[in-house]
């Protein structure tokens, strides 16, 4: 039972993490990133 | 079987942007707002989601931010939810290793003395996704993207190779980081050649903060003790290194299941809502 408990805080933490990310605007930092091509990725930036 | 299907499928799905590779060019929908389960550059010409290594590092070599929660939020769900099984199941460069490792070269198994180097691909994480993208900045604050510019043989392989065969512009640019990149996947494809997985054992972040999770996530694999007879079976099965009756969730599984195929006597079983006090017994 303890663990259930662990796992359901585990996902919940997450829960509240993931959306205080996109309202800090990170999502879009992310897309900003991955929708244009990543020099450094492709090895020459 | 069902395991290779759900792999490919799922590298095919999360890669089907097919105009990308004829044109030299990258996806560049809305989509990328989200991070796919594994190790996917986003900057293959395929690729329609976010890389979560990537894109953790594009968060924190940001000026704005020291810390992604967007990202430590998806790592704590997918991680709880799934643990390691996303690299034995949805990850596309664990199934480029593992038909690297099909090459029939002679293998190497490293005996049990040495898993401590498997502690590797933590300092991955911590020095070059962490550390490195957050602390070291220029003067207007940006760091770099150092596992994706200076290690990523995922990158080289999916977007480097690819994007600089297709377009003529990026290819006059490459220069000796393109060729440093280009040694380390060269040093990854012949390690993977006679170490199965050599990457995941060793480099991965994403793999490291996966395993981080494999003892609490909600998938995973319990051993009913009264039918196992500790033949041996399982451990000769796992290309991992696992001794799946002894530590059936330890961090170094990838839920590819041969352990509980290899069981004569049945007493492995692996999915959802298994209790965990029951599997986890013995060594840790
Ligand atoms: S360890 Fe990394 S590369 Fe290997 S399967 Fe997992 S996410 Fe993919
Ligand atoms: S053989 Fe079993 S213990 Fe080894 S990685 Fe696969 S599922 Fe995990």
């Amino acid at each position: 039972m303890k663990h259930r408990v662990f796992q359901f805080f585990l996902i919940f933490t997450g829960g509240v993490l993931l959306i205080a990310g996109i309202q800090r605007q990170e999502a879009f930092t992310v897309l900003t990133k991955a929708i244009n091509i990543c020099l450094e990725c492709i090895g020459i930036g | 079987m069902l395991r290779k299907t759900v792999q490919i499928v799922t590298a095919v799905l999360t890669n089907s942007y097919y105009k990308g590779f004829l044109n030299g060019t990258i996806y560049k929908g809305k989509s990328k707002f989200f991070c796919v389960p594994g190790f996917n550059c986003y900057s293959c010409p395929g690729a329609l989601g976010s890389c979560p290594i990537g894109a953790f590092q594009a968060v924190v070599n940001s000026a704005q931010y020291l810390i992604s929660f967007y990202l430590l939020g998806f790592f704590l769900i997918v991680g709880t939810l799934l643990g390691r099984f996303v690299c034995g199941w949805l990850c596309p460069f664990g199934l480029f290793q593992e038909w690297i490792y099909k090459i029939p070269f002679k293998k190497i198994h490293l005996p049990h003395r040495y898993d401590f180097l498997k502690h590797s691909k933590y300092l991955f994480l911590l020095i070059f996704v962490f550390f490195i993208p957050a602390f070291i900045s220029n003067d207007w604050g940006v760091g770099e993207p150092a596992f994706c510019k200076y290690i990523c043989p995922a990158g080289t392989l999916e977007s480097g190779i690819p994007l600089l065969y297709a377009n003529e512009s990026l290819r006059a640019s490459a220069g000796a980081l393109f060729n440093w990149k280009l040694a380390i996947l060269l040093f990854v494809v012949v390690l993977s050649t006679k170490i199965y997985r050599f990457f995941c054992k060793y480099m991965c972040p994403l793999g490291a903060v996966y395993a981080l999770f494999n003892k609490v996530s909600y998938y995973r694999i319990q051993v009913d003790r009264k039918i196992c007879t500790e033949c041996g079976n399982c451990i000769n099965a796992c290309k991992m290194d696992v001794i799946p009756y002894e530590n059936p969730n330890s961090p170094e599984c990838i839920r590819c299941g041969a352990c509980k195929e290899a069981c004569p006597a049945k007493a492995l079983s692996m999915g959802f809502n298994i209790p965990i006090r029951k599997t986890n017994f013995k060594r840790f």
